[in-house]
């Protein structure tokens, strides 16, 4: 079949100018303008996804955003990386075939609750189950804003929505705990209030060697104003972080929490609201999915002494004669 | 160890008369239970036509139990070119009373019924037939003794078969040791005291009933390569390899499971991966992240999974990502029918998901153009950076016929992605251009980074409401399809270039097509063929050929809706407006048979000869001649 050059020439080579490589900063990281409302969390979490992203010099074309729909899902429009935006809940498979067919990119996928815990529930235990190399930052507001206010996975019960005008009656997700449950090996959580906190978490969970997942709670200023205060010292809240072993001897380190230790992260997750902050769980033994795959690639290639694509497909056919 | 020669008549009770009768070609019916290895016997036979001269093609049912239940497989071989399964069988083969009682209408009057005297009392009234009972079962113990039981009535069958057909034990002799290779020395040993037992009943039972397949001259149809033997699901899968497809994500679903088996097993050895997601919607979107990379994934289906695919499918639309998908259509709505044949998903190819959104649908003929047909659903994705579905079906994912073996060294690419610098002028979705994306990891010069969105978007992709905008991309995205109808081949066309009917295919119809025509030809009728692989977007000038025939009967294995035509028939009508075109459909979840098209185009002309000719039966070849 020939090419339809005729009518839609494919692009012409130019000429390509070096360009020198500068360190990412914000200027090189910012995209377009941000579509959020006024005073919405997620303005921060944008501010802060950039200071991680100085913080990390990865190579800026190794750089992936992507996201689903929400709100939040938005965020690949504000970053100047590679990126996109997907459908509704699936960003996390996306990101899967990104992470596993490309082994040397960082991929970050954004996203809401209705993402994250509804549309996207059983992509996100899957992926957590399969500990796909990748982090995902859920931006929760407890709220379906992009849609004006309806109830969300996270609302809690007695939010009154358009869909709950007499209040939410279904008992909520609780995040972490499905996290847990579902095996991802690096769970945290963290609030959009807190700047420094939030770069903290993003950039461990960036360097974590598997499935990262950074719940932050984001207000929604628009449909759910005061959502998280329960948290925010200025607003008469309780800002309480996890306070990690440090191996130390000391007494009071007993009482620490040791992230590797499963059962207590349970425990944190069910503290009620508004819970604690900070890293619930890391787990740094069980092997990455990319890193499973490479090994079953390898023995295959071992076992076919590294032939050649042509090679290896006439060998098949030779069996079929 | 077989003898290659049977021993010498022993002048026992019945002996061969004279010399086997020459046969064109013959279909065999074995029916028994799934565990009986009947596949096997025809997989055999399959691959043993695809070492000789003859052509072969198979068909088989499976029940959609998980085990156990009655179970046919049906194979025709003879010389020349064989299209079809065979409308009826000339013999049949039945190992139990159910198989006897459900399969004897499928047997040609003058067939050849072989029974397995063990299991079977035939009707001793019913003369139709020339009916022959082998003591299968209590041969099959005899010969292979020990523990085995009856296992290896299969290949009791087979050496019957080989007898009784003059086939060439030393290549079947080869195939079993190959088969069974593998496996302990007694199971080989086993096999082939099965079948030298088969292989010796005849001689020392049967009178007549000897036949030999004519000689073969086909001179100018061979490559020079040998043959090979596969199934359509197979075929696929190499052609996907050889495409250079080295990723890919899926769903378990029958009929299509043995591609993602097959792709899961190869695509490590080519340093690829496929990958066995959580349901339908993560495998489509697992695939396109795939692409993303530029690197051409393939997912795939059977209907109900293709209808959870769609709103992916959408945004591969409108991002415009390249992407291959298989639909093994089976029997629908729903779950349906699973393991039967149907071509009803044709309008959800193409016109499923929301939105307009134009993709490029293909469909294989037969076996081998499953191969073919992977190639350039993978050229045309890239070239055109867009999703091309590959409408196959439950009949070619299973049937295994025999073809010469692809041209490797020629075919074969394995492209890398594409991660070379982009200029700064580069743009991912020019207006007058055919979209190349820079895929994660290729360095843009501008330091402008390009997103992919199913937002409407302008050509750096970044949302845009412009309604100007909207129009104009919705405009490219259509355009490239009619560039590509600009380009695709004319489709063939067999038969008179003009006059009564012209007989309209797409997909597995084309073989019992070939065939039909054949016969309306036969009765006087002039008529052509012409058969359709690429069923969106059409080839252009479609319209002056339908015009140079009376009639414009589309054969096709779906329902005729509530408008009175099948799904290919109501978008020919749609596309040319010609009132000429009629539909031919059929939804009894099974192939085509030759007889039903002939029949079908006879509803719609007027030829007493044709007619006439519908009606009548025919006598099977392997019919003993009246003393």
């Amino acid at each position: 079949m020939s090419s339809a050059a005729s009518v839609l020439p494919a692009p012409a080579p130019s000429s390509v100018t070096p360009v020198p490589v500068a360190p990412l900063s914000k200027k090189s990281l910012t995209a377009d303008h941000p579509t959020w409302c006024p005073g919405c969390g997620d303005f921060a979490v944008l501010a802060s996804f950039y200071r991680v992203l100085e913080k990390l010099q990865y190579p800026h074309e190794k750089i992936v955003t992507f996201a689903g729909i929400g709100c939040s899902s938005r965020f690949p429009y504000f970053v100047n990386t590679h990126g996109g935006h997907f459908i509704h809940g699936r960003s996390l498979p996306f990101a899967a075939g990104i992470s596993l067919g490309s082994d040397d990119l960082h991929v970050f996928v954004f996203g809401g609750d209705g993402d994250g815990f509804s549309i996207g529930g059983n992509h996100l235990v899957h992926t957590a189950r399969k500990n796909v190399r990748l982090t995902y930052v859920i931006m929760d507001n407890s709220v379906y804003g992009l849609t004006k206010k309806q109830t969300s996975p996270t609302s809690p019960v007695g939010f009154k929505t358009k869909t709950d005008p007499t209040g939410a009656i279904d008992q909520p997700i609780n995040p972490m705990r499905t996290l847990l449950n579902s095996g991802a090996t690096f769970v945290a959580r963290t609030h959009a209030t807190q700047v420094n906190h939030m770069v903290e978490m993003m950039l461990r969970a960036a360097k974590h060697d598997g499935f990262s997942v950074v719940e932050i709670l984001s207000e929604c200023v628009e449909f759910y104003e005061g959502a998280f205060d329960a948290a925010v010292p200025r607003k008469g809240g309780k800002w309480a972080t996890i306070e990690e072993k440090k191996n130390d001897g000391t007494p009071e380190d007993a009482l620490r929490h040791d992230p590797r230790d499963e059962v207590a992260a349970f425990k944190l997750a069910l503290q009620p609201w508004p819970g604690v902050f900070g890293v619930f769980y890391e787990n740094n033994e069980r092997k990455t999915k990319n890193a499973l795959e490479a090994e079953l690639s390898a023995k295959a290639r071992e076992r076919t002494k590294g032939a050649g694509d042509l090679a290896l497909l006439q060998a098949t056919f030779a069996k079929l004669r | 160890m077989v003898s290659p020669t049977p021993p010498e008549s022993t002048g026992g009770v019945a002996s061969p008369q004279g010399s086997p009768r020459s046969i064109h070609d013959v279909v065999i019916r074995l029916a028994g239970n799934s565990q009986d290895g009947i596949q096997s016997v025809g997989g055999f036979l399959a691959r043993l036509a695809g070492r000789s001269d003859q052509d072969i093609m198979t068909y088989m049912t499976i029940p959609s139990t998980i085990s156990g239940g009655p179970s046919i497989f049906q194979v025709r071989m003879g010389t020349g070119d064989i299209l079809s399964a065979g409308d009826r069988a000339d013999m049949l083969v039945a190992f139990y009373q159910h198989s006897y009682d459900a399969h004897l209408s499928s047997l040609r009057p003058g067939g050849v019924l072989i029974y397995d005297s063990d299991h079977v009392k035939p009707d001793p009234a019913d003369n139709r037939f020339t009916a022959v009972g082998v003591p299968i079962t209590t041969g099959t113990v005899e010969a292979v003794g020990g523990t085995a039981k009856d296992k290896g009535k299969n290949i009791y069958t087979l050496g019957l078969i080989a007898r009784i057909f003059d086939l060439d034990v030393g290549k079947l002799t080869a195939l079993i040791k190959e088969r069974f290779g593998g496996k302990n020395e007694d199971i080989v040993r086993n096999a082939m005291l099965a079948f030298d037992a088969g292989y010796a009943w005849p001689q020392n039972n049967l009178r007549d009933l000897f036949y030999r397949f004519s000689a073969i001259d086909r001179p100018n149809l061979s490559t020079g390569r040998p043959q090979v033997t596969l199934d359509g699901n197979s075929a696929i899968a190499y052609g996907l390899i050889a495409a250079g497809v080295r990723h890919g994500a899926g769903y378990p679903i029958t009929p299509w499971s043995s591609i993602m088996e097959t792709l899961r097993a190869e695509l490590p050895k080519y340093g690829g991966l496929f990958v066995q997601c959580e349901d339908e919607i993560a495998a489509v979107s697992t695939a396109l992240g795939f692409s993303y990379t530029g690197r051409l994934a393939i997912t795939g289906s059977s209907g109900p999974g293709l209808s959870l695919k769609m709103e992916a499918l959408g945004w591969a639309v409108m991002a415009e990502m390249p992407l291959i998908v298989v639909n093994v259509q089976r029997g629908g709505p729903s779950t349906g029918m699973p393991t039967n044949v149907e071509q009803s998903d044709l309008m959800q190819a193409i016109y499923g998901s929301h939105g307009d959104a134009p993709r490029v649908v293909l469909a294989p003929k037969n076996v081998e153009d499953c191969f073919y047909i992977a190639i350039e659903a993978a050229r045309i994705a890239r070239e055109y950076s867009t999703p091309v579905l590959i409408l196959t079906d439950m009949g070619l994912s299973s049937r295994i016929e025999a073809f010469d073996e692809p041209d490797l060294p020629n075919l074969l690419v394995s492209p890398e992605p594409d991660l070379s610098e982009r200029p700064t002028d580069f743009k991912p979705y020019p207006l007058d251009r055919v979209t190349r994306h820079a895929p994660a990891g290729a360095r843009l010069a501008s330091g402008k980074y390009p997103t992919v969105t199913g937002l409407e978007h302008d050509e750096m992709g970044h949302p845009t409401g412009s309604p100007k905008l909207h129009q104009q991309m919705t405009a490219k995205r259509r355009e490239k399809l009619k560039a590509l109808a600009a380009a695709l081949p004319a489709p063939e066309l067999t038969g008179d270039s003009t006059g009564e009917v012209l007989i309209v295919t797409w997909g597995s119809n084309w073989g019992p097509a070939r065939e039909a025509l054949v016969r309306i030809r036969k009765a006087g009728v002039k008529a052509g063929h012409m058969h359709l692989r690429h069923v969106h977007p059409l080839p252009n000038g479609l319209e002056q050929t339908f015009g140079r025939f009376e009639k414009v009967v589309v054969a096709e294995l779906n329902d005729e809706g509530v408008y009175g035509f099948g799904q290919f028939a109501m978008m020919l009508r749609a596309r040319y407006a010609m009132p000429r075109i009629v539909s031919v459909t059929k939804t009894d979840g099974l192939t085509f048979k030759v007889s039903e098209i002939v029949a079908g185009v006879a509803g719609h002309i007027e030829n007493p000869a044709l007619h006439a000719s519908v009606g009548a039966a025919s006598h099977s070849a392997l019919a003993v001649p009246a003393a």
